[in-house]
């Protein structure tokens, strides 16, 4: 893999920049892998990643059936965060968060990883109370929150209105520093570039139609380009196709897949130095270093895989932000678009076997998947050398739908979705 | 400053109305009718912009929204600043004050610009990924530079002293556009008696045909477009909007159009008036008559200022009487540029050549340049533009037919105005918004609309109609296609036209102009003008394995700015194409989204903020609780008294320790009107409850009342209330406040999809019943002085009973039920007597000293009983066993109650689920936060395992200690075990488990005497 | 932005009106008791969700107050048929 430097950038400027390597190659599938992965998003390529670094498979091939980091890794709001309130979750996405803290140096590829910080605001004494103790949950499990007053919040963020004659005024947040925000598709890349450079083939415009099945095991994937590829096991990491895929396998998921929308302004200097998200209000923004303010909002009720969401959910999402900051009224918003999001019940992720022997699931990561896309990758690509799951993927199988262990973090999805 | 450029006549603008603004904090002057584009080129302006990454000067190169430089920061006031508004949209009024949001000092000297031309090539696209990375820490400061940096405009740091409206429409045809073929749409559809919608984004209605020479029916077209608008606006069905984008177009034909009502007229909207107003328009059909944008070619350095497209020079010629320059060169690869060529010398400028990239055009409009003494240059192309902060001259070179290479001698051409056409765009943006892709049309190297689901129909250049007879047929057509489908009658067969056909010569597939050098070491060739985007950039993308159009998108950040690519994105997409080897169809478009232009944030909010972001509720009581020093609490949308101060300023706790002890030693009134309230009716209405709820409700007899604990199928407790029995048939049923409607809903779920058979009726009441409850060992006193009908003595109306009487001379229902522990009688009156009894109770209280109290104080002493409150000690995770509430759950009913099978699951049952107990602090006076996790052992070291939180804690008063409840893992068989509970601040507070209730555990002063 | 027809009110109305509940047809296990932990978890959370046609249950919540179900494409948003249930 060519390193990436300013030094190297100097020198290929030099040579006015017409030396530069490709960042992967474009290569046809073998027939048989050791692991197939469907999906070419963050997750899928950071498995494939860590399979290839950590596992030393490298017969592994990713299956994007559009170009990669195309789906929710490409229109996310990119906020990443590990205060999480149950201890299962906590684990799993601070976890997640110590690879984002070394990432862009371990794929030398800066994927600019911005520690800006993200507040989660409280507006009523009941929001007040659950922030108390997330962030005491938060706390025991070594996660860096604290709770703030009013006076804090507003130091931190002077944009926001913190008056006390808001319809609902801000009495105060919880404050994760080493929280913040990146550049979703850099991941994407980077992920890419360095599986594909410990020989991980990934195949974009290739479409899974089918797994082969015998006894029960799943062995391959039928593809619609490429025919038949076997594997002796395989990774479905498809959010927003998640039941699509399953359904395939001849199993349902507890799964629901929602519209999610999203918007950006007009670039503006900074105004905004950090992350606020609000529950209680229901909105979530940040300023991309271009100058944009990100913002998100709750699902579209509907079941809906159409990447686009309903006109009445923007409205309702930018009341809330008006709501926080009034001062952003006259900004203008430039484009607002939609992503796929996989629900479940508990607003936790599915990382489990399936029914299919051979056959491993990792979707349900509902609104929150990007901030998890190391750790995501790291623990599934051990479940599909390993073949079973690890103490930290346990809690989040599909038994836990059987045995009623649900792990409710809805409550800590920053945004109540459902 | 003079209007160098100003014509002696022509122009729509009013020439009477003369008008002073400032750009810069330079005084300009314009006319009324004039955008700051057009004011600022009349006087000669180069620079408005400086590039965002390489900080080269640019200027004005469009007339429309498609302009990529012209953005600017509007505003002399805080409240009233508009950042990133367009030059070239923004007409000007006495005393406009804008500024370029770029460069430094200023965008006429920016140092930045040193930076930009030594050291750009250090900054190919991507750059950021391949930097910066070590050492990390530094990232956090690399990133502020970054930041400072990038952005353009800024956010006002005041609230926004204007107002917005929406309004909805229900219509038959929403025409997008009022160009030729949405007016001529219009007129047809306006004879058919259907409600019509003719949303124009300029200024003027018309579109093309403003700056056409052209006739119409052997009149000037602009006569007629006159005498269209003046019989559309005499159709009272026919609404007209100008300075109306429609912006989005959403499923089910729902549109939104953005009208700006008032930026034209000053900074604030005038008084009474909303400054913008967004449409929301349901339509049966759509015409989209959207047009098309020029697109300019790309050649080396295409970015001087003075390079602009052809089209907004005749604009800005014929709608301005600007025209901005002297010396002209015009480079196209079609015939239709020709027209701006005529139109600078009829201007009396001097047009310096027609530079032709095509070998060979011989079409009507060439032949007529060339008969004017116009050079005609065919078979070449501008391959570089001289000059830095103007444009001063061109070099052309021989241009191969098939466009890939340049060749032959190089000629240098003096000019200060480039204009370029490499043919038109149609706007199919909003034809694209919900989800379908346009299609490629070879014959005029353009996308437009693909086929679509909806009602919607496409008329004129932006379904590829360019010339003008084709365009009025199409728009006709489109009209009779509706008044067809709908099986209109039309009462006179209106838009009958005559137009000279005006054929045209094909284009030319021309994208990118080659240089003679390679395409790394050419100069630079500018595709995205915002972003600074440039040919090279997206060869190096395409090298570098970024072949998605998105990919190549994402990686160069084309069409990313506040223009979405406009101008650029179709020539991104050839270059790729091109650099791919694949047909620009193959590469495809990236995707189209709302808003086609920005829309304000205040515009999509509309009136819902500030206190409308959310409706408050309030009781019937409301009026009195804030006379009387009550601080409120939000609990779902109502407003709740949170607790009183007896005299301005006394503390909380002051005021919580009066108030629960008034309680406990007199009485006390609390306004408990917000609780949902359920009628429920039918013969199986008590079936029915059964089923919801945990226990039995077969014996609940007329008279009295019951609690009741409601779960999801999960078996976790979502709700809890009190539910009494009125008749046989009839129940009253009680929410929590915030719970209400989600328990109506939940009702009528299982009623309509699961048992429809069961004979029952639900009602929310909540609004129609104020509620006060009166607390404490004075209560019956007190209620017997206002009370009759109701024999209040204990015996006869014992606890869980209800009566029906009159209380303060109105009829009530009063409850006999406690969540205090005390005495207590809830009165239920009609809601509009609420205030009437609350008052009389006053009066009646005061040898009582009758306290009004609030939730805050009610939770305390609810807490002292033990009593939970569903949401604040229940989350949607325990069961009814896990807050030790067996003894309200009833197995014996043959029906398996909602919640039963679920609470049965493995998990449920096993050992060491979280349970809540009583939390006694060891020092009695420290109380614990709520929220405050417990351990077991705090000395060890992180990740500690939490046993459960605390979920109630208060000061008792009346106990004079601090009471707690919380979970605690395997918590019943616990008590009396120590448990710590590690405060943020280092402190560990140390407690013992303990019963719940800690206040009168044998519950014998609600029966007092 | 859906526009809805209530098959009760007989009339479309804006999507506002109208919430979304669950898949439409769920239908509660006669015996619940008799249920293993498995077939209860599959009635509680397990869906077919698919992409395409789909059958949804809607509730008129400030409307009529009435539960229906919307036969839709979930892929392109067209409604195909609403029903009471």
């Amino acid at each position: 893999m060519e390193k990436y430097s300013a030094f190297t950038l100097f020198a290929h400027a030099l040579k006015h920049h017409k030396n530069w390597q490709p960042v992967w190659r474009t290569p046809s599938p073998k027939k048989t892998y050791d692991v197939v992965i469907v999906g070419g998003g963050g997750h899928g390529l950071a498995t494939a990643y860590y399979l290839a670094k950590n596992h030393s498979l490298k017969n592994v091939a990713v299956l994007e059936k559009g170009y990669l980091g195309g789906g929710n890794t490409a229109r996310n709001t990119t906020i990443i965060r590990s205060n999480y309130l149950w201890d299962e979750a906590a684990c799993l996405y601070e976890h997640s968060m110590k690879l984002w803290e070394g990432l862009s140096n371990e794929l030398n590829y800066n994927v600019m990883f911005s520690q800006r910080g993200v507040l989660n605001l409280g507006h009523t004494l009941q929001c007040m109370r659950d922030i108390e103790r997330r962030v005491n949950a938060n706390r025991l499990n070594g996660i860096d929150s604290v709770v703030l007053s009013t006076k804090e919040v507003q130091k931190l963020v002077p944009a926001l209105d913190c008056s006390s004659n808001r319809r609902y005024p801000i009495l105060g947040a919880s404050w994760q520093p080493r929280a913040g925000i990146a550049r979703h598709d850099a991941v994407a890349w980077g992920y890419a570039r360095a599986a594909d450079a410990l020989g991980v083939d990934i195949i974009q415009g290739c479409t899974v139609e089918g797994f082969m099945l015998e006894n029960g095991a799943a062995t391959g994937v039928k593809t619609r380009e490429y025919g038949a590829i076997n594997a002796a096991r395989i990774g479905c990491v498809v959010a927003g196709n998640s039941s699509v895929l399953s359904s395939m396998a001849g199993f349902k998921l507890p799964i629901e897949s929602h519209p999610l929308q999203a918007s950006v302004s007009e670039p503006l200097k900074p105004v905004l130095d950090t992350v606020v998200m609000s529950n209680h209000v229901h909105a979530y923004i940040s300023q991309s270093d271009k100058g944009e303010l990100v913002i998100g909002a709750g699902i579209d009720g509907y079941n809906g895989y159409g990447q686009r969401g309903s006109y009445s959910t923007i409205e309702d999402t930018l009341r809330a932000i008006i709501e926080m900051f009034p001062s952003f009224s006259r900004v203008r918003m430039n484009r607002q678009w939609g992503g796929i999001v996989d629900t479940t019940p508990d607003a936790c992720p599915v990382i489990s076997e399936t029914p299919v022997k051979n056959l491993f699931f990792n979707c349900g990561w509902g609104t929150g998947g990007f901030k998890a896309t190391p750790g995501s990758g790291h623990v599934f690509s051990s479940m599909l050398s390993e073949g079973k799951a690890s103490m930290l993927t346990k809690p989040f199988s599909l038994e836990r739908f059987y045995t009623g262990a649900l792990i409710d973090e809805h409550g800590a999805a920053g945004v109540a979705h459902s | 400053m003079t209007e160098i450029n100003r014509l002696d006549s022509g122009g729509n603008i009013d020439r009477t109305q003369k008008i002073t603004f400032t750009f810069n904090g330079k005084s300009y002057t314009g006319y009324q009718g004039d955008t700051v584009a057009s004011a600022l080129l009349a006087s000669g302006v180069n620079i408005v912009a400086r590039s965002f990454k390489y900080r080269r000067p640019r200027g004005i190169m469009a007339a429309g929204v498609e302009e990529p430089n012209a953005v600017l920061q509007l505003g002399k006031y805080e409240a009233t600043q508009v950042p990133n508004i367009l030059a070239t949209q923004q007409e000007i009024y006495e005393g406009l004050t804008c500024r370029s949001v770029t460069g430094w000092p200023s965008c006429d000297v920016d140092f930045g610009g040193l930076i930009g031309r030594f050291m750009g090539k250090m900054l190919p696209p991507g750059f950021y990924y391949k930097t910066f990375m070590k050492p990390a820490f530094l990232w956090h400061t690399y990133e502020k530079y970054i930041r400072k940096a990038a952005g353009l405009g800024r956010s006002p740091k005041e609230s926004d002293a204007d107002r917005y409206d929406h309004v909805h429409h229900n219509i038959d045809v929403l025409i997008v556009g009022a160009g030729p073929a949405g007016l001529i749409a219009a007129t047809r559809l306006s004879a058919a008696n259907v409600r019509i919608m003719l949303a124009e984004e300029t200024t003027e209605m018309g579109g093309s045909l403003l700056s056409s020479q052209q006739d119409i029916n052997g009149k000037d077209a602009k006569v007629w477009v006159k005498a269209a608008l003046k019989d559309l606006q005499a159709n009272p069905d026919v609404r007209l909007l100008t300075r109306a984008t429609v912006n989005g177009f959403h499923d089910h034909n729902f549109v939104t159009v953005n009208e700006r009502v008032t930026d034209h007229l000053a900074e604030k909207a005038p008084t009474g008036q909303a400054r913008q107003i967004l449409h929301k328009v349901r339509c049966k059909w759509i015409i989209l008559a959207s047009g098309a944008h020029e697109r300019p070619l790309v050649f080396g350095n295409n970015d001087v200022p003075g390079c602009m497209t052809a089209s907004a020079i005749s604009t800005y010629i014929h709608r301005y009487g600007v025209i901005p320059g002297s010396r002209l060169v015009l480079m196209t690869n079609n015939d239709n540029a020709y027209h701006t060529a005529i139109d600078w010398y009829q201007c009396g400028r001097t047009v310096i050549a027609v530079v032709d990239t095509r070998p060979n055009p011989e079409g009507k409009i060439v032949q007529k340049v060339r008969e004017m003494g116009i050079n005609v240059f065919a078979g070449k192309a501008v391959i570089d533009v001289r000059g830095r902060n103007r444009v001063t001259g061109v070099v052309i070179a021989d241009i191969e037919p098939s466009g890939q290479a340049v060749m032959g001698m190089l000629t240098t051409l003096d000019c200060d105005t480039v204009a370029s056409s490499g043919g038109w765009s149609p706007v199919v943006h909003l034809s694209c918004h919900t989800g379908c892709r346009p299609k490629w049309r070879e014959d005029i190297q353009a996308f437009v609309p693909g086929s679509h689901r909806e009602n919607i129909l496409f008329a004129g250049s932006v379904n590829g109609h360019y010339d003008l007879a084709n365009c009025l047929q199409e728009a006709v057509n489109c009209a009779d296609q509706i008044i067809l489908n709908e099986s209109l009658t039309v009462q006179e067969v209106l838009g009958d036209f005559k137009v000279e056909s005006a054929l045209e010569e094909p284009i030319m597939p021309l994208f990118s102009i080659p240089h003679t050098k390679p395409v790394m070491q050419s100069p630079k060739q500018f595709v995205d003008f915002q972003n600074d985007v440039t040919v090279s950039a997206i060869d190096l993308a395409v090298r570098e394995g970024f072949h998605s159009i998105e990919h190549v998108k994402r990686y160069t950040v084309m069409g990313f700015g506040t223009d979405q690519g406009k101008l650029g994105n179709i020539n991104g997409m050839a270059i790729v194409a091109n650099a791919l080897d694949k047909s620009i169809p193959e590469v495809g478009t990236t995707t189209f989204r709302p808003n086609y232009t920005p829309v304000a944030f205040g515009t999509i909010v509309g009136r819902y903020r500030n206190q409308l972001f959310d409706p408050e509720r309030y009781t019937a009581m409301h009026r009195w609780h804030c006379d009387n020093g009550a601080l409120f609490e939000d609990v779902g949308q109502w407003k709740r008294p949170w607790y009183f101060q007896a005299y301005p300023g006394e503390k909380m706790q002051d005021a919580l320790n009066r108030e629960c002890l008034a309680v406990r030693q007199s009485v006390g009134i609390m306004d408990a009107s917000t609780l949902g309230k359920i009628d429920i009716q039918g013969k199986d209405a008590r079936e029915f409850l059964g089923r919801v709820y945990t226990n039995a409700w077969a014996k609940l007899a007329v008279g009295k009342c019951r609690y009741g604990v409601m779960c999801n199928e999960d078996g976790m407790v979502f709700d809890d209330g009190v539910t009494a029995c009125l008749a046989e048939q009839h129940f009253l049923m009680t929410t929590t406040t915030g719970g209400a409607a989600k328990v109506l809903e939940w009702l009528e779920l299982f009623h309509q999809t699961e048992w429809p058979e069961l004979d029952v009726y639900f009602n929310s009441v909540t609004d129609h019943w104020a509620t006060i409850a009166i607390n404490g060992p004075n209560a019956r006193k007190l209620l017997s002085e206002l009370c009759e009908g109701i024999d209040l003595d204990k015996d006869k109306f014992k606890l869980m009973d209800w009566r029906q009487g009159i209380v303060a001379g109105v009829p009530a229902r009063v409850f006999r039920i406690s969540f205090t522990g005390e005495l207590s009688f809830e009165i239920n009156v009609q809601a509009n007597y609420g205030m009437h009894v609350w008052k009389a109770l006053q009066v009646a209280g005061k040898k009582y000293k009758l306290t009004p109290y609030g939730t805050e104080t009610m939770h305390v002493l609810r807490a002292e009983k033990g009593f939970i409150i569903a949401g604040q000690d229940t989350d949607g995770s325990v069961t009814p066993l896990d807050l030790g509430m067996d003894w309200c759950l009833s197995n014996k009913k043959s029906f398996s109650y909602i919640g039963k099978r679920g609470m049965a699951r493995s998990d449920c049952l096993r050992k060491g689920r979280k349970q809540l107990v009583g939390i006694q602090t060891k020092s009695k006076e420290v109380m614990i936060p709520e929220g405050s996790q417990a351990v077991d052992n705090p000395y060890q070291p992180l990740p500690l395992e939490a046993l459960g939180h605390i979920t109630s804690s208060y000061f008792s008063a009346n106990l004079n200690q601090s009471i707690a409840m919380g979970f605690i893992k395997d918590g019943f068989n616990r008590m009396g075990d120590t448990v710590y509970y590690p405060q943020p601040d280092g402190t560990i507070i140390t407690a013992e488990i303990c019963s719940p209730v800690f206040y009168d555990p044998n519950g014998d002063k609600q029966h007092v005497e | 932005m859906f526009y809805i027809r209530c098959p009760y009110c007989e009339e479309h109305r804006d999507e506002q009106e109208f919430h979304r509940v669950a898949e439409a047809n769920l239908v509660r296990p006669s015996d619940p008791d008799g249920c293993s932990d498995q077939e209860w978890g599959e009635y509680l959370y397990f869906r077919k969700n698919t992409r395409g046609e789909y059958n949804e249950l809607w509730v008129h919540s400030v409307g009529c107050r009435k539960f229906f179900n919307i036969q839709r494409n979930t892929e392109t948003y067209e409604i195909l048929n609403t029903s009471p249930v």
